[in-house]
């Protein structure tokens, strides 16, 4: 694959990993590197083999083949409790008979520490992640968000190499994600230790990390940084998974222009060189420039005649949806945050412009 | 008010059976030993008479103490053994006397019937006549002990390979093998108490002798016919049993002498079908089918002529066990006075208890 | 009156059997037994207010000794009992998975289906001098000839857990189940090794089913009659054994009824000792049953 774009020390170098079990393969020949201090997400569907690989970073699943390197050390034969790796669990798994510090200590305990020196630690950790004096408390006691950020404390607390995360934010509501989906960041900033988070929200991942890997039976679709994956997914199951887009599957009439099934002609950039063949082509709902008058779309390479058929209002979400009036081939359309066009109403006639390199096409 | 308030439950108990009885048929609840109601006698009875026998297995001390929670109810025959008959019934009052004018009195034999009477008489009452009468005594394999008295059993060369039963038979047995008599001690609880004590001073020390003390008569017989027990205190039924299963297997008479019970019919104080109840007497008291209740029981009768009809090994084995002799020094239990029984008892604890 | 709303009165009669029953075959019998212990016989069917027959029990050491007997075999019974089934529980609730759990499951149940009797009875079959054990151990000359096992207090206390084992089984099958395996995972994770891991997590998880497990198979071993009047020795004492024969073969209700009332005493105290000692709450352990 490919290497890190900077030149910082790697933490985690996963090397032509593989998991098979009886009916399939979880993961199939996979190699990671992920740099010290860095965020990095591996962003797939449920099923796809992320959980598979976070466990043998972590140890709890022994790889058939290849080996993880973490810090340097080859983890071949070193149990879970040995790695330099901790882990934030899906549900959190707080130590429910244990109290809030108790749970905290409970790995500095198991390094021998005195009672002194693990309540200090303890402490000054909750207090890094905003929750100072609670160390007293029942797990119970906690809200959703507190929950989070003590299952966090209790493996910061032993300064690993890498910190794990198993869609830890998957539990909470949507508010709460959003404000913890900051809050980790900005952690993960302060404490400077990498982590390598998993997690199927592509908002997630986008949000918070300096790489992204996308995963998908198995295999890395593609590595990079968020925007790299958003403007220029390589490959159709990215371009589909990552954001939204409209999808149309048709075929290439030569190398600059598509014919969708419905039979709607686009003038498209594709990815890779080819001329002809079936094809998929994504367009994003905010590339599409969308006006009552015809002329305010000129300089697009794509200019369709569209009648709207509903509006979706979800604030700076809001779309319409369009039908391409000579194919009745039906587009999402970003509305402006502006609020300009918010007005509009189902059977009006509007135009809607796509540039060439904003139709992405991909072999399928 | 407890005690009427048990009578009154065991009333409504005996309201439920009893009006089962009677919507179907006549029955006779007889309260007895293992084999003292054979099948075959039952049916017969059941045919002579049109009533049936629901038949409940019992020994001595459930006896009394089923007829004791119930005041004397729940049954309406019982079959005890005489020399726990006085007692309860005064104690307890769980007996009724019997009508001998209702019992055909000369199918027993005269000399059995006295003696019985005078055992179980009551202010001038009778409560009892008798049925069986059996032994206790030695079960020994010839072959392998030569044990001849109940002292024998504590002899080092049988350690590990002889069983009691830890009851008041065998504490009776072995004061009499100790040349003590605790029956002429019945009426000096002193005495008694004194004999027993020295009974159970030397079972203690006989203890470790034993391979156990057996509860289940089925246990035994198999340990002894497998060799792993080769001379036990037992019933002459059992011993005899064996016998005609391994003829070096013997039922003996103790030197001291074997100990003797008679098991009667008693009436209890409520019961409900009197009737049905000297019928059976009368019925059990025809020689024939004694003779058919002896042979399932394994016991000789008190009725007269039932060993015409006997079998010929049963008496080949009564007469190989008892020679005249022995016969004459079968030890018969008087009546037990109340309160005996608690001596018994604690001897019988220490001796468990001890180590 | 304007109390009895049909709301209520629905709960009453709902709750109307199980009062009912535990007035007449609980409440009633132990009262009339609780009154027959504090009074004695002073003549044939004569009885006076007394405290003898607890007298007796405390001034007998025989009564007395059969009791600590009776309860320190029954706690070492109930601690041979957990010990056998925690590895038992564990592997049901937690490694066997599909048929497999259906099946073990099935087999720790399945010696239930004969009676108590039949299966104390198989143990005296197998044990006995002339029985399978003795005779292999001496065949494969373990033992020079076979040995006699029957009829020690370790016969006696392999039977009591044998017929006591399921009470333990299950209420320890369902507090493990309730255990995520991500608590296990992340003490590991965390730096946990597995004695830790069970004393720290494993056991405060399971605490209530411990508990649970432990009162019920105490009581049952306190209160059982049948196993060490059958497989004990010569010298076997049970305190329900003293209870039987003091009424039956004594025909002694008062003592035998003092000597129930001590036992329930003392079971009542143990087991709210044990509670204590662990920390559990009596409702908390009683739910996981």
């Amino acid at each position: 694959m490919q290497t890190s774009s900077n030149t910082a020390p790697i933490d985690l170098s996963v090397q032509e990993v593989s998991k098979h079990y009886t009916n399939f393969t979880a993961v199939n020949r996979l190699s990671l590197d992920v740099p010290k201090g860095s965020f990095f997400s591996i962003l797939g569907p449920s099923g796809c083999g992320k959980t598979t690989l976070l466990r043998m970073i972590a140890g709890f699943i022994t790889p058939d083949e290849g080996d993880i390197v973490i810090g340097g050390k080859s983890m071949r034969n070193v149990a879970p409790n040995r790695r330099p790796v901790n882990m934030v669990f899906q549900h959190l798994a707080l130590f429910p008979m244990m109290s809030v510090g108790e749970n905290v200590g409970y790995g500095l305990a198991r390094r021998g520490l005195t009672k002194g020196e693990i309540s200090k630690k303890a402490d000054a950790m909750l207090e890094r992640v905003g929750l100072p004096g609670i160390a007293g408390k029942r797990i119970d006691q906690l809200s959703g968000g507190q929950k989070q950020r003590v299952a966090i404390a209790r493996s910061l607390v032993l300064e690993p190499t890498l910190l794990l995360l198993d869609e830890p934010l998957g539990a909470l509501d949507l508010k709460l994600r959003e404000h913890m989906k900051l809050e980790l960041k900005q952690l993960q900033n302060e404490v400077g230790t990498t982590f390598v988070y998993i997690t199927h929200d592509q908002s997630e991942a986008l949000v918070m990390s300096d790489r992204v890997a996308v995963m998908n039976k198995g295999q890395f679709e593609q590595v990079g940084t968020p925007q790299e994956l958003y403007y220029h997914p390589k490959t159709a199951f990215v371009a589909g998974f990552v954001g939204n887009s409209n999808r149309l599957e048709g075929v290439l009439t030569n190398a600059a222009e598509g014919k969708t099934a419905s039979g709607l002609t686009l003038a498209l950039t594709p990815t890779q060189p080819a001329s002809s063949g079936a094809t998929s082509m994504f367009i994003r709902p905010e590339t599409i420039a969308l006006s009552r008058q015809e002329t305010e779309i000129a300089s697009f390479a794509n200019r369709l005649p569209c009648k709207v058929e509903t509006l979706f209002f979800d604030g700076a979400n809001s779309t319409v949806q369009v039908k391409e009036v000579a194919t009745g081939t039906q587009l999402h359309v970003a509305l402006p945050h502006t609020g300009q066009h918010s007005d509009l109403v189902p059977g009006e006639t509007v135009f809607i412009g796509i540039r060439a390199e904003h139709v992405q096409a991909f072999q399928g | 008010m407890l005690n009427h308030k048990l009578k009154l439950s065991a009333g409504a108990v005996l309201a439920v059976f009893a009006f089962h009885a009677q919507a179907d048929e006549q029955v006779l609840r007889l309260l007895t030993w293992a084999d003292y109601a054979p099948q075959a006698v039952v049916d017969q009875f059941k045919k002579e008479t049109g009533i049936s026998v629901e038949v409940t297995l019992s020994n001595n001390e459930e006896m009394i103490s089923k007829l004791r929670a119930t005041g004397g109810a729940g049954y309406d025959l019982v079959n005890p053994s005489q020399d726990r008959i006085t007692g309860p019934a005064k104690e307890f009052g769980i007996y009724q006397p019997i009508d001998l004018k209702k019992v055909k009195t000369a199918n027993f034999i005269p000399s059995m019937l006295e003696s019985t009477k005078k055992v179980t008489g009551l202010g001038g009452k009778v409560y009892g006549v008798p049925l069986f009468w059996g032994t206790d005594g030695l079960v020994v394999n010839s072959a392998k002990s030569k044990a001849a008295d109940y002292s024998d059993l504590c002899k080092p060369e049988y350690a590990g390979k002889t069983a009691v039963r830890l009851k008041r038979p065998t504490l009776i047995g072995m004061a009499f093998s100790m040349g003590k008599d605790p029956f002429k001690a019945y009426a000096n609880p002193k005495q008694y108490e004194a004999i027993m004590t020295a009974a159970g001073d030397k079972l203690i020390s006989c203890k470790k002798n034993l391979k156990y003390f057996w509860e289940s008569k089925d246990q035994l017989l198999n340990d002894i016919r497998n060799g792993e027990v080769v001379a036990a205190q037992m019933w002459d039924a059992g011993g005899w049993k064996l016998n005609t299963e391994n003829a070096t297997i013997k039922f003996i008479a103790p030197k001291s002498g074997a100990l003797g019970w008679v098991d009667t019919f008693a009436i209890p104080s409520k019961a409900k079908n009197l009737d049905a109840a000297y019928k059976w007497i009368n019925f059990i008291s025809r020689p024939e089918i004694a003779a058919k209740v002896a042979k399932s029981a394994g016991s000789f009768t008190a009725i007269k002529g039932a060993e015409n009809f006997m079998d010929e090994v049963m008496k080949k084995q009564l007469a190989e066990s008892f020679p005249p002799a022995a016969l004459k020094n079968i030890k018969w239990y008087p009546a037990i006075p109340a309160g005996l029984e608690e001596v018994d008892g604690k001897v019988l604890d220490k001796i468990k208890a001890s180590n | 009156m304007n109390t009895l709303t049909p709301k209520r009165l629905t709960l009453y009669l709902l709750l109307a059997p199980a009062i009912l029953w535990l007035l007449l075959l609980i409440i009633l019998p132990h009262v009339g037994m609780g009154m027959i212990s504090f009074r004695e016989r002073i003549g044939p069917g004569e009885f006076a207010g007394s405290l003898k027959q607890y007298r007796t029990f405390f001034e007998e050491p025989l009564y007395w000794n059969t009791f600590v007997r009776t309860a320190v075999m029954s706690l070492i019974a109930t601690i041979m009992a957990l010990v056998m089934a925690f590895p038992v529980a564990w592997t049901i609730a937690k490694v066997a998975k599909g048929r497999l759990k259906a099946l073990m499951l099935a087999a720790t149940l399945l010696p239930f289906w004969a009676s108590e009797l039949v299966r104390t009875l198989g143990w005296l079959i197998l044990l006995r001098g002339s029985g399978v054990i003795p005779q292999f151990l001496a065949f494969i000359g373990v033992t020079d000839q076979p040995v006699e096992l029957l009829y020690h207090d370790a016969t006696i206390l392999v039977g009591l857990i044998y017929s006591s084992l399921l009470f333990m089984l299950v209420p320890l099958i369902n507090a493990l189940e309730t255990l995520d395996d991500s608590l296990i995972e992340a003490a590991y994770d965390l730096g946990g090794n597995r004695l830790n891991i069970l004393r720290k997590i494993i056991i405060p998880h399971a605490a209530p089913g411990i508990a649970a497990g432990s009162i019920m198979v105490f009581m049952l071993t306190l209160g059982n009659y049948l196993t060490p009047v059958v497989l004990g020795g010569k010298s076997s004492m049970w305190f329900t054994e003293q209870i039987y024969t003091q009424f039956i073969t004594r025909f002694n209700w008062e003592q035998g009824a003092a000597f129930a009332f001590l036992l329930l005493g003392l079971s009542s105290v143990l087991v709210w000792l044990g509670l204590k000692i662990t920390g559990q709450r009596f409702a908390d352990a009683m739910r996981r049953t």
